[in-house]
């Protein structure tokens, strides 16, 4: 049996297609994009190295407006947190509490995670319709119709009007993972809490924050390197419009890409994007650890 | 709980019922304008149950508006995407778990990093590689990229399937005379159908709805999954919000039959995938 399982030829067949696939899509193009990003580069034709050119054009130059897109996605980020996850945590607690249709509540609450974006973009922007959508329907027929507005259209609007959806869809989500954490605090330690007299409010705060902490870190980070990435939902309802409003970094290099085609440009968007990833990932960490201490 | 008053109660109650509704109207809405005409999408009934169900809607979707071709595009990225994914992450799975050599538990660790690489990572890279070897506007173009990121997700709960799996079985397989292939292929793989069944459907979500590499990927328009499909449909019934519900609901319906069967297992699915991320 040993000798069977120690078979270096049958251990290499076995994690070959693995390797392959992981390496070739995931691994090395991480390496390639780090390295196009030196370059001006039109994706096809001759590459010209010109250093950290297109970083240091990325974060100076107004027109290609690298800052304002990452400024926006770091706005969604903070609501994802302060909005979003507080929300999410008010669910799980209310769910937590074994209350009567707890799987009902629990299914629909995560059903808007599993709908296609593009469906959900879709039905926002019918919702949004300057002339037939039912927001500006619904404040006409209640005698409003001073605070109609283009929503998607107008710069003033646009961005509340594109991170709303965002911050709609992965409440589910992050109310799931919450849930999860919330059913696994044991029963005894709330019993004991309970028989010394603590109130919900403070078994909630001493008993069970406490003990999903490690959940409400995955949380966090996830809703911070969510909102980094995002793309979907603003693809289709704005595509980083009217007039680079709603832009954010994925859309950003996006357009880059095949709408400029300066393929060293996008790399660049993408390495930033994944450092600031990871960056904040780790950032998260530390604080969760030091709050610890 | 016992000592929560019945004021608060009432309130909770309320509060996760409105979050209900607020969920559940996109939805409804969606369904009910897909069997609407416009005077009635466009004020005469705007929220309502549709006064004449208008099934045309549907056809219109299907045929003018290609989804059935989009739908069985989605399906073959999809079913492809799962199988090659079930069967690459079955071995790598049994090499971390069963197969002893050093280092394996390094290994492990570098395949999770897979559940945290943001698919812009590999955008530019994969998109000229693809290019190079001519497979842009293929299904491979989407089930390639797919597959390698649904693998780590795909190994993570396999490995928790299999080392349930007790060891004294391969033993006695040993003994019978099977080769590793015959202990993987006729003891191992047959103990794996719960795993395979969430992978299969954790799987089949993510690439059923990925829209950027099906963006970007693939531009020929018989080739489409439907998440551009019906991006490409609304834009050509700007005006004839009917056949876009249709079509909205018919991308969305495979999803939520499955979740309607088997949502505890999706919910288990995506809690995992979280937490050991």
């Amino acid at each position: 049996m040993k000798k069977l399982y120690s078979n270096k030829f049958h251990i290499l067949i076995f994690l070959l297609p693995a390797l392959i696939l992981f390496c070739g899509v995931l691994i090395a193009p991480i390496g390639a994009s780090a390295y196009f990003s030196l370059f001006d580069w039109k994706g096809i034709g001759p590459k010209t190295f010109i250093g950290l050119s297109n970083y240091k054009e990325l974060f100076t130059s107004n027109s290609i407006g690298f800052l304002k897109a990452l400024r926006n996605s770091l706005l969604l980020a903070a609501l994802s947190v302060g909005l979003q996850l507080p929300l999410a945590l008010a669910l799980a607690l209310a769910l937590g509490k074994k209350i009567k249709g707890e799987r009902a509540f629990l299914s629909v609450y995560f059903m808007p995670v599993l709908i296609s974006t593009v469906v959900i973009g879709q039905l926002w922007l019918k919702i949004y319709n300057p002339d037939y959508g039912i927001l500006n329907v619904f404040l006409r027929a209640v005698g409003l119709e001073n605070w109609t507005r283009i929503w998607l259209g107008t710069k003033k609007t646009a961005l509340g009007a594109v991170l709303v959806p965002t911050l709609w869809q992965y409440v589910g989500y992050h109310m799931l993972l919450l849930y999860a954490g919330v059913k696994s605090v044991p029963i005894e330690l709330r019993e004991a809490a309970m028989l010394d007299g603590a109130t919900d409010g403070q078994v909630n705060r001493y008993i069970v924050l406490p003990y999903i902490k490690p959940i409400v870190r995955i949380s966090v980070i996830f809703a911070v390197t969510g909102s980094l990435k995002s793309f979907d939902l603003i693809y289709v309802l704005t595509n980083g419009g009217p007039l680079h409003s709603t832009e954010v970094p994925s859309t950003l290099m996006i357009s880059m890409l095949f709408l400029r085609n300066r393929y060293g440009m996008g790399s660049t968007i993408a390495v930033l994007l994944i450092l600031l990833c990871f960056g904040f990932a780790l950032l998260i960490n530390v604080m969760f650890k030091e709050s610890e201490e | 709980m016992r000592n929560n008053s019945k004021g608060e109660r009432i309130a909770i109650y309320i509060g996760l019922i409105f979050w209900m509704l607020v969920n559940l109207f996109p939805v409804y809405w969606m369904f009910t304008f897909s069997l609407k005409d416009n005077p009635e999408i466009f004020g005469k009934n705007v929220i309502g149950l549709p006064q004449h169900w208008l099934w045309s809607n549907y056809t219109r979707a299907m045929h003018t508006g290609n989804m059935g071709r989009y739908f069985l595009n989605s399906a073959i990225v999809a079913t492809a995407t799962i199988i090659i994914t079930l069967i690459v992450a079955l071995m790598a799975t049994f090499a971390l778990t069963r197969l002893i050599w050093k280092r394996r538990k390094t290994l492990n660790k570098f395949f999770m990093l897979g559940l945290t690489i943001p698919i812009h990572a590999s955008i530019v890279p994969v998109y000229v590689t693809l290019s190079r070897l001519h497979l842009l506007n293929t299904y491979w173009a989407l089930i390639i990229p797919y597959s390698a990121f649904s693998l780590a997700m795909a190994i993570l709960v396999c490995t928790g399937f299999m080392n349930e799996i007790p060891r004294e079985l391969d033993e006695s397989a040993c003994i019978d005379g099977c080769s590793t292939w015959g202990i993987f292929l006729r003891v191992i793989v047959p103990l794996m159908k719960p795993a395979v069944a969430t992978v299969g459907i954790y799987t089949f979500l993510q690439c059923w709805n990925e829209l950027m590499f099906a963006n970007i990927f693939i531009s020929k328009s018989a080739l489409r999954t439907l998440p551009v499909g019906v991006q490409a449909l609304s834009g050509q019934y700007t005006t004839d919000w009917g056949p876009i519900g249709a079509a909205l609901v018919l991308a969305t319906f495979p999803t939520l039959f499955l979740y309607i069967f088997l949502s505890k297992k999706i919910q288990d699915s995506f809690v995992a995938g979280a937490v050991k991320g």
